[in-house]
């Protein structure tokens, strides 16, 4: 507020980065930590389960690849979105974010489907500790997921108002960090949830 | 400063308007539900804080009553459980934390040369949050019953909630759920505050503001906001965890289904010892800006004090286990811990020799935040030493679940942070009051508390190495416990007592003080070189610094002997610069009742999780029902109000073009 107010109405700053973007930053180093115990707890059980279902009785490894494959895309898609908005298009950028929307939501819909044959198959969050802990740690990141998606639906929304504008792209690129940064982790929870095998 | 107060009449975005143009304070209950002033949020935090101070200190005294002699029954097992639950969670978590928050809202921005945070909204959103979670814990209490026949809904399962004993068939009733849900709660709102201090900190310090030549405090600050980030979700896990096993049937902590007990206290106290140092750290800070201007000598060593304070925040996250020897870790990691236990009292023992050396030699202005920082200084290096002794493995085996523990953490808690705070609240009271506080009480006020407190927990240190485990509700006669209990009850009173004194000092000298200068302890940093109280856009002209201690440097200069010379009047550049013309043209950031929607969110949602799966049947002349069938609703209602607080947040600008 009191350093000069450059064009565009940014601040400057003393780091150079901009409040927000720094905010996002914290956000996402606490994140980490907040993913890391849910991770934590679930390794620590892995292989403490006293009755079944169990892990390699229930997972469907070829369709987790795709439903994985289909939100790193969204990644990919993100990535564009911001790419058109920075060079002024503000139409390309509701269709990437519009479509990395609902490459997220194809995500949950995996997961949800996962869930349900998961459920049908007896596991609940009450059967046994691989189902506590698994429902638990990919409910959490589903629940990113979601809130992501809320997100880029309500830039979607408010660029129709006007309120985004490729003077100040920094919103796009804020919400595409949380976007890669739930990304990362579900490669992180497939790669040791789902492909490292359990030891027994 | 222009101090117009603005007629009650005129509607209040109107008042506000007004209320800006002239420059003015403004006034009422609207004008505080919707500030997004920091000086203004602090002062709302540290008056919470110190309503949960008082309500934790009767918590204290009614855990002093029933164990002032042997056999007693003022309190029967379970009142005493929940009373003493109560008692540490509301220190912790309500007094504590937040007052620390208070002096980080307050000095922050006026010790960098700032004139807000960097989100003052989030700021407002921190401090309701924080509210509809004290609220929301406390709120437990009136659960059990007929609360004044003594049924106590409260939670009873310690400030640790060690799980498996915190389940629903070891703990029944609310009481446990309110406690997890209201930490959750206040887990965002030192989430919020602490991304906003990190921000505030890193990116908006005034021209010539290196981080090297920030106050300790500011350090400080940053140090235990960064504690704070990490440290709170982890805990914030393990209370969805506990959350999960109570409310959904999960079974993170049942055991007969492979579930470990070992996983609660992992977690715990993986936030629970970054978090001792998230409640010393402020404390330490305010120390180190006291002794200097009491000594009238810069901090000695200020690099080191830094240091040792960032590589405390580092140790903290290597040391929870020594919590957990008696566990059965195994001899290594026992060993492990005990080492790096060992070795973080290096850091702190740095800090406390450089207050001493700031000290030696420096011309001592003998006044109340003084005699508080040095009683401090005596406290804490007591306390840190007992906390040395438990690092020693076998002798922890010995101590473990003893008064002796009691004594080290009150301590360190109280003798340290309380102590740090107590003399902050003395030190700035001018400078937010534009008055002195008295001194004649302020001595009158340390010296009860100094001696009560010494009165108090020293003689838990001998019943503990006598045996006296900690949580029982009573003890036999004839274990030679009698003696330290009954000292330890008298001491807890003489604190009160002290505590009584100064809140008649804080309102006495708020309505009659003396007035109080802007600088009237000859301070060094920038919050001295404003107005008292500052005005709401503290500084007139962002100031530019040019070494540590600016302030002091443009009062004095150093004769040949290093001593301190005063600067001829008109030979420094002192004079507040005037380009805004008394503030005049300033944009600061609108008024908004946004965050306090948001925030009004989150104790309805934590009401419907703590009654989410209660089977039990309500309402009966209506028909009749089962109350979790309502919490689905008011779960949603909660969560509606969230959203429409939030999006109203971004929606509107955040300053008034």
């Amino acid at each position: 507020m009191a350093h000069a107010l450059p064009a565009g109405g940014h601040l400057e700053t003393n780091t150079g980065l901009d409040n927000r973007k720094l905010l996002m930053w914290l956000f996402l180093g606490s994140d980490c930590l907040f993913f890391g115990s849910l991770i934590s707890a679930y390794l620590l059980y892995r292989d403490r389960s006293v009755v079944g279902p169990y892990p390699s009785e229930l997972y469907d490894i070829p369709f987790t690849s795709v439903s994985s494959f289909v939100l790193l895309m969204s990644s990919f898609s993100m990535v564009l979105g911001l790419s058109a908005l920075q060079r002024g298009n503000i139409r390309g950028m509701r269709i990437w974010l519009s479509c990395t929307a609902f490459l997220g939501v194809l995500f949950l819909g995996g997961q949800a489907f996962e869930f349900t044959e998961f459920y049908r198959e007896g596991l609940t969050l009450h059967q046994n500790l691989f189902g506590t802990t698994f429902f638990v740690l990919t409910g959490f990141h589903g629940a990113h997921v979601s809130v992501g998606v809320l997100i880029l639906l309500s830039i979607v929304a408010s660029s129709f108002r006007g309120r985004v504008s490729s003077d100040d792209p920094l919103p796009v690129e804020i919400a595409g960090l949380y976007w890669h940064f739930v990304d990362i982790v579900w490669i992180i929870i497939f790669t040791l949830v789902y492909l490292v095998e359990p030891t027994s | 400063m222009a101090a117009t107060s603005i007629p009650k009449r005129m509607s209040f975005p109107q008042a506000m308007r007004e209320a800006r143009a002239a420059g003015a304070t403004y006034q009422g209950i609207w004008s505080w539900l919707t500030t997004v002033d920091h000086k203004r949020i602090g002062i709302m935090y540290g008056a919470a804080a110190f309503f949960f101070f008082v309500v934790g200190g009767v918590e204290a005294l009614l855990i002093r009553v029933q164990l002032a002699a042997p056999e007693q029954s003022f309190l029967n097992p379970d009142q005493y459980n929940r009373i003493f639950t109560m008692h540490g969670t509301t220190m912790v978590f309500l007094v504590v934390m937040p007052m620390s928050a208070a002096f980080f809202n307050l000095l922050v921005p006026l010790m960098i040369g700032a004139r807000d945070v960097a989100f003052p909204r989030m700021n407002a959103f921190s401090f309701w949050v924080f509210m509809g979670g004290g609220i929301l814990l406390n709120a437990s209490f009136f659960t059990g019953g007929n609360v004044f026949a003594g049924e106590l809904g409260a939670p009873d399962g310690g400030w640790f909630g060690y799980a498996p004993l915190t389940l629903k068939q070891y703990s029944g009733g609310h009481g446990i759920d309110y406690w997890v849900i209201g930490l959750q709660i206040l887990g965002i709102a030192s989430l919020a505050g602490a991304f906003n201090f990190i921000v505030t900190i890193l990116n908006m310090r005034a021209p010539g503001m290196t981080l090297f030549r920030m106050p300790v405090f500011v350090w400080m600050t940053l140090v235990t906001s960064f504690l704070l980030i990490f440290a709170i979700p982890v805990i914030s896990v393990a209370l969805f965890q506990l959350t999960f096993d109570r409310a959904f049937g999960a079974n993170f902590f049942n055991v007969s289904a492979g579930g470990t007990p070992l996983l609660w206290q992992h977690m715990f106290w993986l936030f629970g010892h970054p978090e001792v140092y998230i409640l010393i750290l402020p404390a330490m800070g305010i120390v180190s800006e006291i002794l200097p201007v009491f000594s009238r000598k810069p901090l000695f060593g200020y690099p080191f004090v830094v240091f040792s304070g960032v590589a405390i925040g580092f140790m903290s996250w290597g040391v929870w286990a020594h919590h957990m020897y008696t566990t059965g870790l195994g001899s290594v990691a026992n060993s492990a811990f005990g080492i790096s236990t060992i070795l973080i009292a290096i850091p702190t023992g740095i800090k406390i020799f450089n207050w001493m050396a700031t000290m030696f030699g420096g011309t001592l202005n003998l006044k109340t935040p003084f005699y508080f920082s040095v009683g401090f200084i005596a406290m804490f290096t007591i306390g840190g030493l007992t906390g040395v002794t438990h690092s020693i493995v076998p002798s922890d085996y010995q101590q473990q679940d003893t008064y002796y523990i009691v004594a080290h953490f009150h301590q360190v808690l109280f003798g340290g942070a309380i102590f740090g705070l107590f003399g902050g609240a003395y030190y700035w009271f001018p400078k937010f009051t534009g008055k002195l506080m008295n001194e004649t009480l302020g001595m009158i006020n340390f010296w009860l508390i100094f001696i009560g407190f010494n009165l108090t927990f020293q003689p838990m240190m001998v019943a503990g190495l006598m045996g006296m485990p900690r949580r029982i509700h009573t003890y036999p006669s004839d274990y030679g416990w009698e003696f330290w209990n009954a000292m330890a009850t008298v001491g807890a009173f003489t604190i009160a007592l002290g505590v009584l004194v100064f809140m008649v000092n804080f309102v006495l000298s708020m309505r009659k003080g003396e007035a109080a200068s802007d600088d009237p302890w000859d301070g060094r940093t920038l919050e001295w070189t404003i107005p008292s109280p500052p005005p709401a856009y503290n500084f007139a002209e962002i100031p530019h610094v040019h070494s540590l201690d600016d302030f002091w440097h443009k009062k004095y200069t150093e004769d040949r002997d290093g001593r301190p010379v005063p600067v001829p009047a008109g030979a420094s550049d002192t004079s507040h610069g005037d380009g805004h013309a008394g503030g005049h043209g300033i944009h600061l950031p609108s008024p908004s009742i946004m965050p306090l929607i948001a925030a009004v969110g989150f104790p309805i949602i934590g009401l419907g999780l703590v009654y989410v799966n209660d089977t039990s049947e309500v309402w009966s002349w209506l028909g009749g029902g089962s109350l979790y069938l309502l919490m689905r609703p008011l779960i949603a209602v909660g969560a509606a109000i969230m959203v429409v607080g939030l999006y109203g947040w971004a929606l509107e600008p955040a300053t008034e073009e």
